[in-house]
């Protein structure tokens, strides 16, 4: 679905070359101009962007407009979907209207509880889980049905992700639910936050035993923690990330003004570790509110600027948006 | 202020009964011709489904804390109930799970699926978390179980092991194929 053969995640997985991507997280807002800004700092370092879907149960512009709009920018998006807003009708017309715009990449996930973010009050759907949505994914695009049986007028043709947690408990199942989502239809998974190699090596060799590489492509989370306000955020504040305590005695033993620079040379040196590791065939970068910076994590950690699609063409989005040419 | 009490959201429950004891009782009470003519019986009469659905929640309400889905998941789950997760996971724990194992939403509780999986694992059943849990069909809150179970209605809630590429469930549609 990218605007030129060879580009694009898609290709990047099916070439076996080492993929990279990064996340753009809609503005609180109607303003297009942040979504553009954010695309285009990541525009060529990456070969796709997640689109979150309100993250953290934080209302945000949604990840379907986001989406084309970073579309429109020359970066292909990943449209995350979460269970925790929609229920399986909403979900299912929301996951179609992606394939008409022409969105390239899905990525479906349970999501967090409304309990952590700006509406508690609001209904907590999940009429869905994260394994059954990858599922239904892929009854509309392969069996070309909703979930009722009823079938469709034209296919969506994206490639199906989700999402997995090496580190939280029970340790021993979390490569089998990866299997699952497998099974379910999932194509690619991106991990959360890796800080300690040496757990998701042996996560990812549970992965690899039950075969699941050839099957679908693991795509390592990776991130910057660039102030100790930061890693203890990161440490107490999200639900299901493990720091190891060796990061942070690094990153406590270092001048306050040196932090940042340490956590980037700490991200720059995971990613390095992570190629090393067997059946990993990519990562994906985290760095909320710091797009600025990917370029120069990437570009340390030896990536060149020539993923994506093809910018010396319009990309395709456009003649399929209403409205634009 | 005070915080807004949280109740209305599902909460992990750990089983008053042990995993071994509800395996062996599901061996009771496992399909057959007599609890199928049963149910079949129990049904057509409105005020003994009633008695009999009472019974049903008040039981598995006391030893599960079975929120009436009516469409028990307990055999595949280690007879720890996943409606009692907040998020209402059928398909095993999310990433929220901090490192003790306890739940996200409820972080003085254990999560249901830690749970879940200790009690399957530790009874030889830990198989049965592989298995696809399909979509709950929400028509269904309130109704007995036991009487789908026993007439097999709840033959296809979850996938068979090794399944391929297994089929959603098409009965709960308009217009079936």
């Amino acid at each position: 679905m990218s605007t030129s053969p060879g580009n694009g995640l898609r290709a990047t997985l099916a070439a076996g070359r080492f993929a990279v991507t990064a996340e753009i997280g809609p503005p609180r807002g109607a303003d297009a101009g942040a979504v553009v800004a954010k695309a285009e700092m990541l525009r060529g370092w990456v070969d796709a962007a997640n689109v979150t879907d309100n993250q953290g149960a934080h209302v945000r512009m949604g990840s379907l407009g986001a989406s084309v709009l970073v579309q429109r920018a020359g970066v292909e998006p990943i449209m995350q979907v979460t269970c925790r807003d929609r229920n399986r009708m909403a979900l299912q017309s929301d996951l179609l209207s992606a394939g008409a715009l022409g969105i390239p990449n899905v990525l479906l996930l349970t999501g967090d509880h409304p309990r952590y973010g700006d509406h508690p009050d609001a209904m907590p759907v999940f009429d869905l889980d994260g394994v059954q949505l990858t599922w239904t994914a892929r009854t509309l695009r392969d069996e070309g049905e909703l979930l009722s049986g009823r079938d469709l007028a034209g296919r969506p043709g994206w490639l199906i992700g989700s999402v997995e947690n090496p580190f939280a408990p029970p340790a021993s199942f979390r490569a089998r639910r990866l299997a699952k989502k497998v099974a379910a239809g999932a194509e690619f998974a991106q991990t959360q936050y890796v800080f300690d190699v040496d757990g998701f090596a042996r996560w990812m060799a549970d992965v690899r035993d039950l075969g699941l590489p050839e099957r679908c492509a693991v795509l390592a989370g990776v991130g910057p923690v660039r102030s100790l306000r930061v890693l203890e955020y990161l440490r107490t504040g999200v639900p299901g990330i493990h720091v190891p305590d060796h990061l942070e005695r690094r990153l406590r033993g270092v001048p306050s003004d040196r932090v940042a620079a340490e956590g980037i040379r700490v991200c720059v040196e995971t990613i390095d570790a992570l190629r090393e590791v067997p059946g990993v065939a990519g990562v994906h970068l985290m760095a909320f509110g710091y797009e600025r910076g990917v370029p120069d994590i990437l570009a340390a950690a030896g990536f060149s600027p020539d993923r994506g699609p093809a910018h010396d063409a319009p990309p395709r989005a456009l003649s399929a948006v209403p409205g634009e040419g | 202020m005070d915080p807004v009490p949280d109740t209305s959201w599902p909460r992990p429950r750990t089983p008053r009964i042990s995993a071994r004891a509800s395996y062996a009782a599901h061996a009771l009470l496992a399909r057959n011709g007599a609890y199928r003519a049963l149910a079949s019986f129990v049904e057509r009469h409105p005020g003994l489904e009633r008695a009999f659905t009472r019974g049903e929640r008040v039981s598995k309400e006391h030893l599960f804390g079975c929120r009436m889905c009516g469409q028990c998941a307990l055999p595949a789950t280690g007879y720890a109930c996943p409606q009692t997760c907040p998020k209402q996971l059928r398909n095993g724990p999310c990433g929220g799970v901090s490192p003790e194992g306890r739940c996200e939403v409820h972080p003085e509780m254990t999560c249901v699926w830690v749970t879940a999986y200790e009690r399957a694992e530790a009874s030889g059943h830990g198989e049965d978390l592989d298995r696809l849990q399909r979509p709950l069909d929400h028509r269904r809150w309130g109704r007995s179980s036991w009487l789908s179970y026993w007439q097999g209605r709840d033959a296809d809630l979850w996938t068979a092991p090794g399944e391929d590429r297994p089929l959603l469930r098409r009965e709960l549609g308009l217009t079936p194929r």
